[in-house]
């Protein structure tokens, strides 16, 4: 039992969830207010790691390897990317349908889920096939004795928690946030209230694009390897986070997110054969328990 | 008109006779679609073979082989037709093709039904050879690496405990797992396997099973996986601190694995079918000559194209005839030492042959070793 709940596990958890927790805040974010699933969500995240990687190549090309500076263009590369990426599939997929039938929403961000997808992989600069990830900063392992970690997945954690900790900010405090909050409650109302509901829900698709841009880069350098379909899985896991968070719940994302993580981590290492099966067994039972989700308010509409 | 006819047939029966030297031969390979360059190369291989042969003065009684080379676009019912044409329109006496399996799964019961035997170089599925008696292949099929690995981590590398890490949506990289086991539990003992985990297609972070194999402190690491994912397990296995050698199979071979992988795929070894660094002088033979004639350096496929041919005219020149029964009861007795090893033919018509060990270093290929099963 020994080398199945460890320190190290913890770790191994904790840096799988956080990648989660970034594209699950974006799903979240966006649910909360325009009750739109954005399947494309995890498109944005291919996105932000494709930028992050150009953005390598090209500031090293033109002005020489700062690993410093390098690792700042890539990081804004991605949130540009996935930021801008979102705010495109929004005023031109999502806008046009937002007062129409959900289905008709739901079924659009497939649509551009798998546009991007293939799109992607047509183009001739990026294609198909598996291109191997720079390392932007050098890796340095820390041996702590109980757990060998790198700096990667220090680095991997702090984003999240910097990342999340602001958003939580910006949500409670912030004009902004409070416009976002009063749109995700009540759109005409806050019409009324003279808010500029599309602004604030361009505002939302942009920041939750970026988290997700942001997360394209993490895993990147993580997981050195990316290809125009690599968002599909994490797309895929980082919803089924967001859900058994509670969708809508910025917390709720975050708690969702760690509990996949380091469920999926645990039960590939009690039994890799089945592991998978056994993290998602124990989001049936949340389910079936708190339909809503661990931090989920009760909503009389879902999808 | 009648005159006209006469000539005719007179010309028919010149050509008849003129050609009753000849044994005619088929060959299949993909030289367009998909599958090109493998096709190409194969093609490269079996001229080479029967250019050689007929510079020997031929098969037998001075006969000398006539290869009729077919397309088969690296497609099924293409490739169908094709086996259909050599056997029924040229009466070629034995093919040797083709290289992807589900296009020789679609030729190999043509041959079996006509009674034509057929060798193909490539096609690793072990279904190939179990159409029936007149089918038989020059390359391994893909468990046997796994016994290759497990002997090669015993013997050269001196492991007495090893792990294993694969894919459990994938029937190669699986069967070469169970494999793997089996024969390292043989050699070293039944608990010697201390760690066996699988990780599921599509993953990126396998660090759950690797904490918990390289807690199980393995001194070899046998990952059957392909380049992409070899290279993610390596880094991430490096990155959780382990340091000894690890294994894998021919899904390794591709210039990705380094790029991927960096410096954790060093002291990374795995089989293959052949190597142009062997050191065995028909092996550097062989490589000096196709480079001469082609201008590239020969792959696994020239060179398992090559023995294939080698094989099969070596059955027709001991039967010393054409039948079909003739060749396959010679082919069944095949003892031949070519490129990618010495051959012999088991019950299954699967080839028993060595392996070739390649290393990782410095980021090259490099022959390491030749491992016989």
């Amino acid at each position: 039992m020994g080398s199945i709940f460890n320190a190290q596990q913890i770790v191994n958890g904790l840096q799988v969830g956080s990648i989660y927790a970034l594209i699950a805040l974006g799903y979240t974010m966006v649910y909360g207010i325009v009750r739109l699933i954005n399947f494309a969500h995890g498109d944005f995240y291919m996105i932000g790691a494709y930028a992050a990687y150009g953005a390598f190549f090209l500031f090293n090309a033109f002005f020489g390897g700062k690993s410093g500076a390098l690792a700042f263009a890539a990081l804004a590369a991605s949130m540009i990317a996935g930021g801008g990426i979102a705010l495109l599939a929004n005023r031109f997929a999502y806008k046009p349908l937002r007062y129409k039938p959900k289905l008709s929403s739901l079924i659009t961000a497939i649509g551009v889920s798998m546009f991007l997808e293939y799109f992607f992989s047509a183009l001739p600069m990026i294609g198909p096939s598996y291109r191997p990830f720079p390392d932007i900063i050098p890796k340095v392992q820390i041996d702590l004795g109980i757990a060998t970690i790198s700096n990667y997945v220090i680095i991997d954690i702090a984003v999240a928690a910097v990342l999340m900790v602001g958003l939580t900010i910006l949500v409670r405090y912030s004009a902004l946030g409070k416009a976002m909050r009063a749109v995700s409650q009540d759109k005409d109302a806050a019409r009324l209230m003279g808010i500029d509901v599309e602004k604030v829900i361009g505002y939302t698709f942009l920041i939750g694009g970026a988290f997700a841009g942001v997360a394209g880069l993490l895993a990147g350098m993580t997981y050195p390897r990316i290809f125009p379909y690599m968002g599909i899985q994490p797309g895929l896991k980082a919803f089924i986070a967001a859900v058994l968070g509670g969708i809508g719940s910025i917390p709720g994302a975050v708690l969702g997110a760690y509990i996949m993580g380091l469920a999926e981590t645990f039960a590939s290492a009690y039994n890799s054969l089945i592991g998978e099966g056994i993290a998602f067994a124990i989001l049936i039972v949340v389910l079936l328990v708190r339909p809503t989700g661990l931090l989920g308010e009760k909503t009389a509409d879902k999808i | 008109m009648k005159k006209l006819a006469t000539v005719i047939v007179l010309i028919l029966v010149g050509i008849s006779l003129a050609g009753a030297q000849d044994i005619k031969i088929g060959g299949i390979g993909p030289v367009t679609g998909e599958a090109a360059t493998f096709g190409i190369s194969t093609k490269n291989g079996m001229l080479m073979a029967v250019e050689e042969w007929n510079a020997k003065g031929g098969l037998f009684n001075d006969r000398k082989i006539k290869l009729i080379f077919e397309d088969d676009k690296g497609d099924p019912a293409e490739g169908a037709t094709v086996y259909t044409k050599l056997i029924q329109q040229d009466g070629v006496a034995a093919i040797i093709g083709t290289v992807m399996s589900k296009v020789t799964l679609a030729g190999a019961p043509i041959c079996q039904a006509n009674g034509i035997p057929m060798i193909t170089p490539t096609s690793t599925n072990e279904k190939v050879t179990l159409v029936g008696d007149y089918i038989y292949r020059a390359c391994f099929i893909d468990p046997f690496q796994g016994t290759v690995g497990a002997t090669f981590a015993y013997k050269d590398l001196k492991a007495k405990k090893a792990a294993a890490i694969f894919d459990i949506g994938n029937d190669y990289t699986k069967g070469l797992a169970e494999n793997f086991k089996a024969t390292f539990e043989k050699l070293a003992g039944k608990a010697s396997i201390v760690a066996y985990e699988g990780h599921p297609s599509g993953a990126t972070d396998f660090k759950a099973q690797l904490t918990k194999v390289i807690a199980a402190k393995p001194d070899v690491l046998y990952i059957p996986d392909y380049y992409n994912d070899v290279g993610l397990i390596a880094k991430q296995a490096r990155e959780l601190g382990y340091k000894g050698p690890m294994v894998g199979g021919d899904g390794w071979d591709s210039p990705e694995l380094v790029k991927i992988g960096g410096s954790a795929v060093e002291n990374g070894f795995f089989t293959n079918h052949y190597s142009p660094a062997d050191s065995r002088p028909i092996v550097q033979d062989f490589v000096k000559k196709y480079k001469a004639k082609y201008n590239a350096e020969p792959d696994a496929l020239a060179a398992l194209a090559y023995d294939a041919a080698y094989i099969m005219f070596d059955a027709i020149k001991r039967a010393k005839s054409t039948k079909g029964a003739d060749i396959r009861a010679a082919l069944a007795k095949t003892s031949i030492d070519v490129v990618s090893g010495k051959i012999t033919f088991d019950a299954n018509r699967n080839p028993i042959k060595s392996a070739v060990i390649i290393a990782i270093k410095d980021g090259k290929q490099a022959y390491k070793t030749t491992v016989n099963p």
